[in-house]
């Protein structure tokens, strides 16, 4: 990334910051744009508007009712209205009726006959249709392509309403029973991936095509890099006994990660080419600097070290210079801060500090430090964003084991993601509408 | 603080219980191999044995007596053979004890606690006994933590007992180090008990255990 085009990204970052960041004139920011742009219906941050799915025929079509309301829901941004049964509307919608029933926005879709998914999406307070697209539903019909396919016709309608694209159409990468598995973001199709026996940290590489792991080997830890299209997997050189802790920059071109064999420091390495590692922490005698996560502008980078005596969190310059202590304001009987993850959006690192002797999932903002407690019940540690900077998986054991759950950092709305046998280390994808 | 010498006991009545199984077994093969009139010898009689008498012979006679003796001292010479060869392994196992004995480690620590020293101490003179042994020592520790800071504590613990080695004498080359942090733990629970437990050094034989020598 060129400095103009990286100044140009963090002052438009800056820009949305500022437009976000104050609630009590959002309102009015929104309307200032419908004069020149919109009409009707405007998504207001922090409201939820009704959007009313009608009803669709064909073979599965409860199903894909089924799923779009549930996707938008899980979003957290609209409130589905799904009314059971009736038939699908013909020739102009009702609105004033829709109106009625609590519905700004409708969505009609149709399964075609040449397998697609034909939707319009309506605005209900300005009686038209706001926008039309379709997606091709892969056979066969709710295989886990099909079921991808309409979780991105969900996060199209999340993006026409909102302006924001949902994560309907993502994945979580998790360690369960000494392999790495992969659930979709509504907890269907868990399945385990092969060849990543022994495998912990998953890292998405921001493509969705490849994932970075730590491999638990017995005479040490590798960090493996395994292509999810061709099922190869390759070893990055380390540097030291034992290398753990991988992430992506996120333009993907570098891979960061910790390596050592007393004391472990933070090292760089392109993830496709053949040279070795660059250090970025100068570790002193048995200092552990682990868990790098890097800022969405990929100029900084989040981590934890106990160069202090105990887990704290840290961030620093990309080249490894600049390093400053980031969980400054937090108390506790014994301090442990760790498993940074820094937001997308880039307002917040997510991550987990000891109460009482337990984890819990907080976040803090780099820029003035202000620190939110997201979670309180059980042990709830290492947390992963999704695209969006809203969502949170994280790993508890508040059902009685340990599972991944997902939490809406807006409202505090939480759900669980996995169940069965133990789940942890949680990866949220990308947004995954090219890949695979 | 927890005994960590709980193995002990179990590891010395192994070693008591299997010579002394080993030795009547051996006592009643002799038997065996007397009464069915082999001629094989038995590999540590250094006694010639020739043929037995047969064993329905009617009435005792000098042959059969003399045969009767040489069996008995042949015994006996085995049994002395069998208990140098059981003082022999019971030593060789002691040394391959003292070799893999755990140490444990404080909370979050991977500095080698006093009370441990001495079973470091004790695997020096056995590592310089057989400089052909290499060993890899696995660091562990309690589900406390992050599970990625344990691996790296983990290896931390290795490390510190390696250097500690070293420090003493042994080539650097002879020892590696591994960590699984807390992803093998030997006592379950979240308690300090299993903690305890948990917090640990693993010492394994890689290479030359088959020829280990006792120290003089």
């Amino acid at each position: 990334m060129t400095p103009t085009r990286t100044l140009a990204v963090a002052t438009v970052a800056a820009m949305l910051v500022a437009l976000v960041g104050l609630p009590t004139r959002s309102a009015a920011q929104d309307t200032t744009k419908a004069q020149g742009v919109r009409i009707g219906l405007t998504y207001t941050q922090g409201t939820k508007p009704g959007v009313l799915i009608t009803p669709i025929v064909g073979a599965n079509s409860d199903s894909v009712r089924e799923i779009l309301a549930r996707d938008l829901d899980f979003g957290d941004r609209v409130n589905p209205i799904k009314l059971d049964g009736g038939t699908p509307p013909t020739g102009a919608l009702n609105y004033p009726l829709y109106a009625q029933q609590g519905a700004l926005a409708v969505v009609q879709a149709t399964l075609t006959a040449v397998g697609s998914l034909h939707v319009a999406v309506h605005d209900v307070v300005a009686a038209r249709v706001m926008n039309v697209f379709d997606v091709a539903l892969p056979n066969p019909p709710l295989g886990p392509e099909w079921r991808m396919a309409l979780h991105g016709a969900s996060d199209e309608v999340e993006r026409v309403i909102t302006e924001q694209r949902g994560i309907a159409q993502t994945r979580v990468a998790f360690e369960r029973a000494g392999a790495l598995w992969t659930v979709d973001s509504d907890g269907a199709n868990a399945h385990v991936l092969p060849g990543t026996q022994a495998g912990l940290s998953p890292a998405w590489h921001p493509s969705g095509r490849y994932m970075a792991f730590c491999l638990l080997a017995n005479d040490g830890q590798f960090i493996m890099l395994r292509d999810l299209v061709a099922g190869t997997s390759r070893r990055i050189p380390g540097h030291g006994a034992s290398s753990n802790t991988p992430a992506f920059s996120p333009d993907g071109t570098t891979l960061v990660f910790s390596s050592g064999s007393d004391g472990f420091d933070i090292f760089t390495v392109s993830p496709f080419g053949k040279e070795a590692p660059q250090r970025l922490t100068v570790g002193r005698g048995s200092v552990i600097n682990q868990q790098p996560s890097f800022s969405p502008d990929g100029r900084r980078v989040a981590f934890q070290s106990d160069r202090s005596g105990h887990a704290e969190v840290y961030i620093m310059d990309a080249d490894g210079s600049n390093a400053d202590l980031l969980t400054t304001s937090i108390g506790g009987e014994q301090p442990y801060r760790s498993n940074p993850d820094w937001s997308p959006d880039g307002r917040k690192v997510a991550f987990q500090s000891q109460i009482n002797g337990v984890f819990q999932i907080m976040t803090i903002n780099p820029r003035d430090r202000s620190v939110t407690a997201l979670t309180s019940e059980g042990r709830n540690e290492d947390p992963s964003w999704a695209p969006d900077g809203r969502h949170l998986a994280f790993t508890s054991n508040r059902s009685g084991s340990q599972q991944l759950w997902v939490l809406d950092a807006e409202s505090g709305r939480v759900r669980q993601l996995t169940r069965g046998e133990k789940a942890r280390m949680a990866a949220w994808s990308p947004r995954l509408e090219a890949a695979r | 603080m927890i005994s960590i010498k709980e193995r002990t006991p179990t590891l010395t009545l192994r070693r008591i219980i299997m010579p002394v199984s080993i030795r009547s077994a051996a006592a009643l093969a002799m038997a065996l191999v007397t009464l069915a009139g082999c001629k094989k010898k038995p590999e540590t009689t250094p006694a010639p044995v020739t043929a037995a008498p047969p064993v329905r012979a009617p009435g005792p006679n000098q042959d059969s007596i003399a045969a009767a003796e040489r069996a008995r001292e042949a015994a006996r010479l085995a049994a002395a053979a069998s208990e140098e060869a059981r003082r022999n392994a019971a030593a060789l196992a002691e040394a391959r004890n003292t070799l893999m004995q755990v140490i444990y480690f404080d909370f979050d620590k991977d500095e080698i606690r006093d009370d441990q020293r001495m079973a470091l101490d004790a695997k020096v003179p056995i590592l310089t006994a057989n400089p052909n042994v290499r060993i890899r020592i696995a660091g562990h520790t309690d589900s406390r933590g992050s599970d990625e800071y344990n691996l790296a504590l983990g290896q931390r613990r290795s490390a510190s007992a390696k250097r500690y080695l070293v420090s003493r004498g042994i080539a650097d080359s002879r020892i590696d180090v591994v960590s699984f942090g807390k992803e093998r733990p030997v006592a379950q629970g979240e308690n300090e008990e299993a903690w305890a437990k948990n917090r640990r050094d693993e010492f394994e034989i890689v290479a030359g255990g088959e020829n280990l020598r006792v120290p003089r």
